[in-house]
């Protein structure tokens, strides 16, 4: 037997085998007995006062143990609101979520009640039977028109709908701008809409008075940050809390938000005295769960006679929603992501949250990073238009060049240290895109198609990805007495292969075995410190945590084994689950070791050394690793129909050194999935009065196989310097660049027709009406 | 609930006979999750159009989430629990799709497997398109569809080679 590598190589997923013979746990799998069923009464209304909620006759119903309303809940609460927004200077307004609504509803899914039943069938009988008096009241419905004067309030008692600005500004950009001859001005709206992990959020709630012990079983991204808020919203220890997140069916963001439910449901099984699950149905995803949604762009950019970038400026509204349940870090994120990738000297971007009578509006996979690479390379488009360059051409003159690595940006990051791009070849990225994708035959074929009628069009788009957001992810590894190593982490898994990523780090420091290394991921009675999954920021965090314990365990039973076995230290190697010596059959496996180690009452420990085979590691890194890529896009407009058919899709990216090639695939493919909705279907509709009008999946279009195209990757691997396994996240790349490079190649492809897309989604109705009203426009010639 | 909103029902589930009295309401999907402990068919979206909850009815794919248990009764479902060999190994589709990738979180994938199953039994000439148009009725968020569509295509020359 030899020791073999788990550090990138293709190895299977330690996670799969459960969940293709059906034997995933995802909290509604798990049932405990007595366990009841809960159903939220919601706002049917966008914004209204509350006047009186009658719950007598949903009492009554046979089957139905409590309904309960905020003023049930008190007693068992140390506060009624949630404060969870992350510390900014920009906030102008407080507005943190109430846990339940009791006098003011502000937006169409807002939890009022809560019926606790035998069933949820039963309990959402009762919701019918609640009466819920309740007055309209004015509702702001758009973002645009929050901020004017006199319009409609979001809140009755606040005085206005600015929740937060801020600006992001380097350089002197009116000078740069007072300077230039070529200056190009254009507006942007974008929409995203909502995370629609296949698996709605879900809650099971245990109170074991015994004990004095809460468990809740939840299907989010952050367990150990909720185990934190449910001790001080309910006034326990942190010790008496334990959070588990079992499988979750995918996250994509809004699972990284602590909501109301959370507390209610926990609440709810303390005074009911008996276990308590409430399972989210689509319907409730849609209006209850955090979304992304709209931002409105006005934004100049000054280049000179090179098409050299001399400066941006403008102007960012930013949809907040009706509360603040993370903070001010998307348009943020938006407005850093916009100059990122390129040599930008000056910039100004003026950025204002507005408050709505919509759902809050938090992080989607990517969290504002798209919306500033789409304003960039639209503005890119338009200065290769204006000064008739090829598009991919003006990039290449203005991308950060792999001989200013590492580049210092004058933005700071959300911690207030300065943004530095670590490592990357950002030109050779788009080359080698632009070589697989056919980039320059691509003029001949697509005159040879438009002379068959067919629009066909090219598009290009570079990004860069902020990743592996600090301070720390503990990871513990331990071997076990029967030789097993134990990985423990905070860090949470939904769907990415979080386990199968920290065993290949354990792994190659323990002879290649990954059968040997049992992992456990979000359970806060397995970790007691950390975050969760977000920010694309678990290999990079996790990773180097589970790289620098196995290394501190795998020293320690090196050591423990050389007093053991009578060797030196360099004369043995670790093979399978053993210790052996180099070239001789003398070996003790991994689990006497650890017994060894665990000591014997009374008996010296071998070499007096410290006990236990064991270490945690937290390793902190503050700057954030930035992967990188290009996206070349190629797609088929019909003029008629107005759909857009992508032909062929290259993503070339570095994420640094991959643990898993493979894991990165599918992270790739996935985000890019995610960003073909987001260019071409996923639109969250409200009518005028805030009403949701896609509230399920005929009307909220979700790609399916046979939009998404084929999409090749080319990988190249640029370590980041950060870390010791030189690492960088990769979760949300592929979604970054996808609609601006789909909304680029639907204009190329209508070249000639003169139309121009300045926003996403795009809808064919979009598209031909584009099409008609260029056709209308008076020629400018 | 009224004696006549309940009744008695039975089933072959996976070849094995299940009984239960149910509501008359009951979903065949939470039939199967809450009253026989089958926990692999998944509800997405309870509105029929994701597919996670797609069991095979008398071999044919339904949606169960859509489909009451008492319709069900005298009729033989199959789930994802069926699938592997009674030692637990993978079947040839549920190997394909770990080795391909198929899956990341997991959730779609017990839907997609029985929509596979299905259109694998009766078509084994079945093209690229053919399986993209055949998952159209499944919605994965995580994949992006292509290590499924690989693992059907591979599943599909692996059972090829052995006819
Ligand atoms: S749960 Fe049945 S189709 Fe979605
Ligand atoms: S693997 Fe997560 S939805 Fe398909």
């Amino acid at each position: 037997m030899k020791s073999r590598h788990t550090f990138g190589e293709r190895v299977s997923r330690i996670e799969d085998d459960a969940l293709l013979t059906g034997r995933g746990r995802f909290v509604d799998d798990i049932a405990l007995p007595g366990m009841t069923e809960a159903a939220f009464l919601r706002s049917p209304y966008a914004h209204a006062a509350i006047r009186r909620i009658d719950v007598t006759a949903a009492l009554a119903l046979p089957g139905v143990i409590a309904v309960l309303t905020l003023d049930d809940l008190r007693p068992y609460l140390t506060t009624d609101k949630l404060a969870v927004g992350m510390p900014s200077p920009s906030y102008r307004l407080e507005v943190d979520r109430p846990i339940l609504a009791s006098t003011e509803v502000t937006y169409v899914g807002e939890p009022i009640a809560v019926v606790i039943a035998t069933s949820r069938y039963i309990a959402e009988d009762a919701l019918n039977l609640i009466a819920l008096d309740a007055d309209p009241l004015e509702v702001v419905a758009d973002c645009r028109e929050a901020l004017k004067p006199g319009a409609p309030r979001a809140h009755r008692a606040l005085p206005h709908n600015l929740v937060a600005e801020f600006d992001i500004t380097y350089g002197q950009v009116d000078a740069a701008f007072a300077a230039a001859k070529t200056v190009l001005r254009e507006k942007f709206w974008q929409h995203r809409g909502a995370g629609q992990s296949m698996e709605g959020r879900g809650i099971l709630a245990r109170f074991d008075e015994s004990e004095r012990l809460l468990t809740l079983w939840n299907s989010t991204q952050t367990p150990n940050v909720g185990q934190r808020l449910l001790a001080d919203l309910l006034g326990l220890e942190e010790t008496e809390v334990r959070v588990i997140a079992p499988d979750i069916g995918g996250g994509f963001g809004p699972k990284l938000v602590f909501y109301c439910e959370e507390v209610v449901i926990a609440a709810a099984a303390m005074i009911v005295k008996a276990p308590v699950k409430w399972i989210e149905d689509r319907r409730e995803h849609f209006m209850s769960t955090t979304q992304e949604r709209d931002q409105y762009w006005d934004v100049e950019i000054a280049v000179d006679d090179d098409a050299r970038v001399l400066g941006i400026r403008g102007s960012l509204l930013h949809d907040h929603g009706a509360y603040t349940a993370r903070g001010v870090n998307i348009p943020y994120n938006s407005a850093l992501t916009v100059p990122l990738a390129y040599n930008v000297p000056n910039y100004r971007m003026d950025v204002k949250l507005a408050l709505t009578n919509k759902v809050p509006v938090t992080p989607i996979r990517g969290a504002g990073q798209p919306q500033g690479c789409f304003v960039m390379e639209r503005l890119l488009d338009r200065v290769a238009q204006k000064l008739n360059l090829d598009r991919a051409e003006v990039r290449r003159r203005n991308l950060v060049r792999a001989d200013q690595m590492p580049c210092t940006k004058e933005i700071k990051l959300r911690g207030g240290t300065f943004v530095v791009l670590d490592s990357g070849d950002y030109p050779a990225s788009q080359q080698a895109a632009l070589d697989a994708g056919g980039w320059s035959g691509f003029a001949e074929r697509q005159k040879a198609a438009r002379a068959q009628g067919r629009h066909i069009g090219i598009g290009v788009a570079n990004y860069v990805e902020g990743t592996g957001r600090g301070p720390f992810e503990p990871v513990r590894v331990r071997v076990s007495a029967s030789g097993k190593i134990l990985v423990a982490s905070s860090a949470t898994a939904m769907g990415q292969g979080t386990k199968t990523m920290l065993a290949q780090v354990v792994a190659e420091q323990f002879g290649g075995e990954i059968d040997n290394v049992v992992v456990t991921t979000g359970d806060t009675s397995a970790m007691s410190s950390g975050f969760g999954g977000f920010n694309s920021r678990q290999a990079v965090m996790a990773g180097s945590s589970a790289h620098s314990a196995a290394m501190t365990v795998r020293a320690k039973a090196i050591q423990a084994a050389s007093h053991l076995l009578e060797a030196a230290p360099e004369d043995l190697e670790i093979v399978g689950s053993r210790i052996q010596v180099v070239g001789s059959d003398r070996f003790i496996s991994l689990g006497d070791v650890s017994r060894a180690l665990a000591g014997i009452a009374g008996y010296r420990l071998p070499g007096d050394m410290e006990p236990g085979l064991e270490a945690t590691a937290q390793v902190i890194v503050h700057d954030m690793a930035f992967s990188s890529g290009s996206a070349v896009a190629e797609v088929e407009v019909d003029v008629e129909t107005g759909e857009v058919r992508v032909k062929n899709l290259v993503l070339s990216h570095d994420c640094g050194r991959m643990i898993n090639p493979t894991l990165v695939d599918g992270q790739v493919i996935g985000g890019v999935a995610h960003g073909l909705g987001n260019a071409l279907f996923e639109w969250m509709g409200y009518d005028s009065n805030a009403q949701p009008i896609t509230t399920n999946f005929g009307e909220y279009l979700l790609i399916t196989a046979t939009e998404m195209p084929a999409i090749k990757i080319l990988h190249s691997e640029s370590p980041s310097p950060l870390n010791a396994l030189g690492v960088k996240g990769v979760g949300e790349s592929g979604v970054i660049p996808i609609a601006a490079v789909i909304v680029s190649a639907v204009e190329n492809a209508l070249e000639g027709l003169n139309v121009r897309l300045a926003h996403c989604p795009i809808s064919p109705m979009d598209v031909l009406k584009a099409i008609a009203d260029v056709r209308k426009a008076p020629s400018e010639s | 609930m009224t004696g006549a909103s309940r009744r008695a029902i039975k089933l072959q589930v996976n070849g094995k006979p299940h009984a239960a009295e149910v509501d008359v309401r009951l979903t065949l999907a939470d039939c199967l999750r809450q009253e026989f402990k089958l926990t692999g068919t998944h509800l997405g979206c309870e509105h029929g159009v994701c597919g996670a909850c797609t069991v095979l009815l008398d071999g044919q794919s339904v949606r169960a989430c859509l489909m009451l248990a008492v319709q069900a009764d005298g009729r033989a479902v199959a789930t994802v629990e069926g699938l592997a060999g009674a030692d637990g190994k993978l079947n040839i589709l549920q190997q394909a799709f770990k080795d391909h990738h198929g899956l990341q979180c997991g959730f779609c994938t017990p839907g997609i497997l029985m929509t596979l199953t299905e259109c694998f039994a009766d078509k084994p000439d079945l093209t690229e398109q053919d399986i993209r148009v055949a998952l159209s009725g499944n919605i994965c968020r995580c994949t992006g569809y292509q290590g499924i569509v690989d693992a059907a295509m591979d599943a599909l020359r692996k059972m090829r080679s052995l006819l």
